[in-house]
C-alpha cells in the first residue's frame, strides 16, 4: 500500500474497439495515478490512446469499446476507493460523479457547446443536475465561476450564445462549465490545441490559477511537450496504447529513459537549434529527388536584387454583416489584408506568421491568384522580364499557374478521395498538356520516390495513407509541374510532431535540391524558425515586423512580436512561460510608438529589418 | 424579429403575383377553352351544339377580351373573394369548392398530426437503437409504406374491408349524409370514416419522416456537444430530449413548408379511388375539362399554402435557432 493518497488509480486498463475483421487495442494494460491537487500530463501522439483513457475514466467512451481493468477513484482520503469501471454504464452512481466530482473539457471549443442553448443554460445545467440550489443561487454561482474564468462581464456572457464568443472565450466558458461544481479532478483533453499561441498561454495560465485556487487535480491530455513542461507535475508517456514512462516532470524532461521519448524531444523544432541542425524524426524517410533534379533547376537569376516576387500595397476587404439585431444590420467591411508589402527572394524561404484572423492565409491565396485583392501589385521577376501576377491572362496565367503552387493545411480534404495517387499526381500534367502519357507516368514515379513512397503506392487511394503520407502526396502534387514558388499554408499544423519533423525535413531537402522558393505560412513560430530565412509577422491584416530570422527571434522590436514569442511554451523546464507578461497582447498595451492609425508606416531599422511604427518615432525609442 | 416578419410577409406579395401570372399562362397554354372542349364533347356524343348560345356565353365571361385584361380581371376578383365561375358545374367557384375545402383541410391536418405522432417515437427509437432488430423491422415496414403507392393501398384496404367487414369504406361520411347540411350525426359519421384515408395518405409521409428523423438524430448524437453533456452527468433520456432532438427539429420545421401542399395535392388519386369529398378529384376533373377558373383557383390555393408554409417554417426556425436569429447572413 502506498502511504500517499491517490485520487485516481488506473490499474491494468485495456480498451479495444471492434474494427472490420478484428479489434484495435487502443489502450493496453495501462497503469497510472493521479495525485490530488497535482497536474498529471498524459502525453502521446495521435492514436496513442490518450483521449480514450480520459473518456474511459468518465465512462463516456464509445459504446462499442470493450474495457477491462480498474479505475479506482478515491474522492476523499478517508473513504475506500470506488471502481468506476464496475459501476453500471450511464447509471445513477457514475452520473453523480460526472460533472460533479470529475469535470472534463475538450479540444474543440467550437463544437463542444450546443449552438442553440445559451452559455448560462449549459453551465447552470451541471448545478441543476448535481446540487440542490435555487435558480437565483445557481445563476450567482455560474456567474461567479465565469468571472473566475476571466470574463469581465459574466452577467452578459451568461445570456449569450456560444457562437457569439471567440474560440478562446468559448474555452474559458467551457472551463467554467466543467468547474462549476468544484470537482476534485479535471480531465482536460487537448484544451489548447485548437487555440492561437497567445490564447493558449492565457488558457494555460487560467487552468493553473484555478487548479491552485480550487485545489483540484488535473489530468492534462496533450501532444504538446511545451505545454507539459510548463504546467505538469507528473508526466505519463503513452505510445500505441502502452505506458512507456511515467514520473515527475523533472525526471521525464531531464532524464528521459525510453528511446521513444528521447526521439519525440528531438523531433520538436525549438529556438535553440544550431544553424543547419536537422530535426530527427522518429522514423526517417528515405527520399530520392534525383529524378526531379535539373528539370526545374532555378532559372538564371536576373542581375540585381534577385527578388522573385515583389508584393506591394496589397489590400483586401471582405464585406460582413454586423449582427446588430435581427437580420437588419449595417454591412461592414472587414479588412483582412491591409497594405501588405514584402519581397520574396529567389531560393529563400519567407515565413508569414500570425494568429488566426491575421490575414496570412488571404495573402497566400492572393499570391496564387485564388483571391483577387482590392488594391496592390504583385510582380514576378522572370528571365523574360517582369510579370504582373494580378493582371496575367491567357498564356501568362497558364505559365503562372505552373510556376506557383500551393500546399494545403488539411491533408485529408485536399486530396480527392476517389482518385488514386497516380491520378492525383498526373492530373496537373494532363491539364497543362505535359509530355505523353508514358512521360506522365514516369513523372508520377519520380515524384512519389522524391517524397519517400514507393511506386506501388501509386495505385492506392488517399484514405489508405496516414496524415503525414497524405501531406507528402500533397507536396508531390504541388511539385509535379516544376514550380518555382511553393506557398505552404500551415502545411504541418495538422500533423503530429514526429510526422511534422519528417515533412519539414522533406520540404527543406526539396528546397535545397530543386532550388525552390517558399512562402511558408504558419502560426507556429518554432516551425517558422526552423524553416525560414526571413520572417514577416502579421497582425490585424498588416505586417507589423519583417526581419531576417535570427534578428526577429533574438531581438524583436514590435510589442506584438514580443508577445507572440513570449507565449510559446518551450519543452524545457529551464525556460518556463512568463505568465506575468501574458494577456497583454492587445493593442492597448503597445507603446505610443506603435499605435495611432494614421501615421503608421514601415520603419527601416537596417539590415532588412522593418517594423510598423509611428512615422516620427525614433529608432532608439523603438528598440527600448 | 417583427421587422423580419413584416419583411417576409411583404416578400410574399410579389411571389404570389408571379405565381398567379404563371398559373394563368399555363391555363391559357392549351389550345381552345372550356367551350371548345364542351362542343367537342357534345359532338362526340352526337348532339348538336348551339353555336349562338356558346358565343353569347363567351362574350359574357369575357373570353373575347385580350389576355392581359382577363388576367387582371381574374387576379382582381381573387382579391375580393371572387374566384370566378365554374362552367362545368354552372356555379361560382366558391360554391363548388365550399365544404370540400374544409373537409380537405381537416383530412390534411389530421394526417399531418397522425404522421407526427407515429413518426416521432419510431424515429427516436430507431436512432437510439440503430442496427438492432427493432430498427431493422421498423425500417422494413417503413420502406414498404414508402414503396407502395397510396391508391394501391387504398384499393387493397377497400377490398379487405369489403371481405372482412362487409362494408364499403369509400367516402368521407355515410352515404345518407352526402349533400346534407352539417349536423352532429354527420360529424360523427365523418370521424368514423376519417381514419382510413388518414392512414392511407399518411403512410408514405410517416415512413419518409421516420427515415429523416433517424438520420438527423443519429448525426446529431455523434456531435461533440453531446459528449460534453454526458460528461456533465446528464441522464441519457433527458440529454436526448434537450440536445440532439432539439437540433434535429430544425429539419422537421423546415419541412412544414413542403408538407402542406404535398398532402393536399398528393392525395388526389387516393381521393378518387376512395371517392372522398375532398378537393383532389375536383382539381383533376377541372384540369381535364379546361374549367379554367376552377383549376386556376386550385393552383393558386396550393401556391398560397406553400408560401404560407414556408413563411411559418422560416419564422419558427428563426425563433428556435439563435444562430439564424442572431448571426443570419453573416459570412465567415
Amino acid at each position: 500500500m502506498t502511504a500517499e493518497h491517490e485520487l485516481l488509480r488506473i490499474r491494468d486498463l485495456s480498451v479495444s474497439f471492434p474494427l472490420l475483421g478484428g479489434r484495435v487495442n487502443a489502450v493496453r494494460n495501462a497503469d497510472l495515478r493521479i495525485l490530488p491537487g497535482k497536474v498529471t500530463a498524459l502525453v502521446g501522439e495521435s492514436g496513442s490512446g490518450k483521449s480514450v483513457i480520459g473518456r474511459t475514466i468518465l465512462g463516456i467512451q464509445s459504446p462499442a469499446a470493450t474495457v477491462s481493468g480498474q479505475i479506482l477513484f478515491a474522492d476523499r482520503a478517508d473513504q475506500p476507493p470506488c471502481d468506476l469501471l464496475a459501476l453500471p454504464r450511464d447509471g445513477r452512481q457514475i452520473r453523480s460523479i460526472r460533472g460533479n466530482r470529475i469535470g472534463m473539457i475538450f479540444q474543440e471549443p467550437m463544437t463542444s457547446f450546443s449552438p442553440v442553448h445559451t452559455i448560462g443554460n449549459q453551465i447552470d445545467e451541471a448545478l441543476r443536475i448535481h446540487k440542490v440550489m435555487s435558480p437565483a443561487e445557481r445563476r450567482e454561482r455560474s456567474e461567479a465561476m465565469l468571472a473566475m474564468s476571466g470574463f469581465a462581464d459574466p452577467r452578459k456572457v451568461f445570456d449569450m450564445y456560444p457562437f457569439e464568443l471567440s474560440g478562446g472565450m468559448r474555452q474559458r466558458a467551457m472551463i467554467a462549465m466543467a468547474l462549476v461544481c468544484e470537482p476534485s479532478l479535471l480531465i482536460a483533453d487537448e484544451p489548447t490545441t485548437a487555440l492561437d499561441v497567445t490564447v493558449q498561454a492565457q488558457i494555460l495560465q487560467l487552468l493553473r490559477d484555478l487548479q491552485e485556487r480550487l485545489g483540484m487535480a488535473v489530468l492534462l491530455v496533450t501532444h504538446d511537450l511545451g505545454v507539459v513542461a510548463n504546467t505538469a507535475d507528473e508526466v505519463v508517456v503513452l505510445y500505441q496504447g502502452q505506458v512507456l514512462e511515467s514520473g515527475s516532470t523533472d525526471d521525464i524532461f531531464r532524464r528521459p529513459e525510453h528511446p521513444y521519448l528521447r526521439g519525440l524531444m528531438g523531433a520538436v523544432p525549438h529556438f535553440d537549434m544550431a544553424p543547419g541542425e536537422r530535426l530527427k524524426p522518429l522514423r526517417e524517410i528515405a527520399t530520392d529527388s534525383a529524378g526531379l533534379l535539373g528539370r526545374s533547376a532555378p532559372a538564371a537569376a536576373p542581375a540585381g536584387d534577385n527578388v522573385l516576387l515583389r508584393v506591394r500595397g496589397l489590400s483586401k476587404s471582405f464585406v460582413i454583416r454586423k449582427s446588430a439585431g435581427f437580420f437588419g444590420g449595417a454591412r461592414a467591411a472587414h479588412r483582412a489584408v491591409d497594405d501588405v508589402s514584402f519581397d520574396i527572394r529567389r531560393g529563400e524561404s519567407l515565413g508569414l506568421v500570425g494568429e488566426s484572423g491575421s490575414g496570412k492565409t488571404t495573402v497566400g491565396k492572393i499570391v496564387v491568384r485564388a483571391v483577387t485583392p482590392d488594391k496592390g501589385q504583385i510582380v514576378m521577376q522572370r528571365p523574360e522580364g517582369p510579370l504582373d501576377v494580378l493582371a496575367a491572362r491567357g498564356a501568362d496565367l497558364t505559365m503562372l499557374r505552373q510556376k506557383v503552387q500551393m500546399v494545403f493545411q488539411d491533408p485529408v480534404s485536399s486530396l480527392s478521395p476517389h482518385m488514386t495517387v497516380r491520378n492525383i499526381l498526373t492530373e496537373p500534367l494532363e491539364i497543362h498538356l505535359r509530355g505523353s502519357a508514358a512521360d506522365r507516368q514516369a513523372m508520377a514515379g519520380r515524384l512519389i520516390r522524391a517524397i519517400g513512397l514507393s511506386e506501388d503506392d501509386l495505385n492506392r487511394y488517399p484514405h489508405s495513407f496516414s496524415g503525414g503520407q497524405r501531406q507528402r502526396i500533397g507536396i508531390a502534387r504541388a511539385l509535379a509541374l516544376g514550380p518555382e514558388l511553393l506557398v505552404c499554408d500551415e502545411a504541418t499544423s495538422a500533423l503530429d510532431v514526429s510526422v511534422q519533423a519528417q515533412v519539414l525535413n522533406l520540404l527543406k531537402d526539396l528546397q535545397k535540391d530543386l532550388g525552390l522558393t517558399y512562402l511558408f505560412i504558419s502560426h507556429n513560430l518554432a516551425v517558422v524558425n526552423y524553416m525560414c530565412d526571413r520572417v514577416a509577422v502579421m497582425q490585424g491584416g498588416r505586417i507589423v515586423e519583417i526581419a531576417p530570422r535570427e534578428v526577429l527571434m533574438r531581438a524583436p522590436v514590435h510589442p506584438y512580436t514580443r508577445a507572440l514569442l513570449a507565449a510559446v511554451p518551450y519543452p524545457d523546464l529551464d525556460r518556463p512561460l512568463d505568465f506575468a507578461c501574458i494577456g497583454q497582447s492587445g493593442t492597448t498595451t503597445w507603446g505610443p510608438a506603435f499605435t495611432g492609425d494614421a501615421g503608421l508606416t514601415a520603419i527601416d531599422l537596417g539590415n532588412g529589418h522593418q517594423v510598423l511604427a509611428n512615422r516620427n518615432a525614433d529608432i532608439s525609442e523603438l528598440r527600448a | 424579429m417583427i421587422r423580419y416578419i413584416l419583411w417576409r410577409v411583404l416578400v410574399m406579395i410579389p411571389t404570389l403575383l408571379l405565381i398567379s401570372a404563371l398559373v394563368f399562362t399555363i391555363m391559357e397554354l392549351p389550345p381552345g377553352d372550356f367551350f371548345e372542349s364542351q362542343i367537342a364533347e357534345m359532338r362526340a356524343m352526337g348532339e348538336n351544339a348551339d353555336m349562338a348560345e356558346i358565343e353569347a356565353l363567351r362574350a359574357r365571361y369575357g373570353f373575347d377580351k385580350p389576355l392581359v385584361e382577363r388576367y387582371f380581371h381574374w387576379v382582381g376578383g381573387m382579391l375580393v373573394g371572387d374566384f370566378g365561375y365554374s362552367f362545368e358545374y354552372q356555379l361560382p367557384v366558391t360554391d363548388v369548392v365550399g365544404d370540400r375545402l374544409w373537409l380537405t383541410m381537416m383530412v390534411s391536418f389530421v394526417t399531418i398530426i397522425v404522421t407526427w405522432i407515429i413518426a416521432f417515437p419510431i424515429g427516436i427509437y430507431s436512432a437510439t437503437h440503430p442496427y438492432s432488430w427493432g430498427d431493422y423491422g421498423l425500417t422494413f415496414v417503413g420502406l414498404i409504406g414508402l414503396a407502395i403507392p397510396n391508391f394501391m393501398l387504398a384499393l387493397v384496404l377497400m377490398y379487405f374491408a369489403n371481405i372482412w367487414f362487409g362494408t364499403s369504406i369509400g367516402h368521407l361520411m355515410g352515404r345518407e349524409y352526402l349533400g346534407q347540411p352539417m349536423s352532429w350525426d354527420k360529424v360523427k359519421s365523418i370521424l368514423e370514416h376519417l381514419w382510413i384515408p388518414v392512414l392511407i395518405i399518411g403512410t408514405a409521409g410517416t415512413a419518409g419522416m421516420v427515415r429523416r428523423l433517424r438520420a438527423n438524430l443519429m448525426d446529431e448524437m455523434e456531435k461533440q456537444y453531446v459528449v460534453t453533456a454526458r460528461a456533465k452527468g446528464l441522464a441519457p433520456g433527458k440529454l436526448l430530449r434537450k440536445y440532439p432532438l432539439r437540433l434535429a427539429l430544425n429539419f422537421f420545421i423546415s419541412d412544414i413548408g413542403s408538407i402542406l401542399p404535398a398532402i393536399i395535392s398528393g392525395a388526389e388519386i387516393t381521393a378518387i379511388v376512395l371517392s372522398l369529398e375532398t378537393t383532389g378529384p375536383l382539381l383533376i376533373r377541372a384540369l381535364q375539362s379546361q374549367d379554367m377558373y376552377l383549376a386556376g383557383s386550385f393552383l393558386m390555393f396550393l401556391a398560397f399554402l406553400t408560401v404560407i408554409g414556408v413563411l411559418i417554417s422560416d419564422i419558427a426556425l428563426a425563433m428556435l435557432d439563435p444562430r439564424i436569429r442572431l448571426a443570419g447572413g453573416r459570412t465567415k
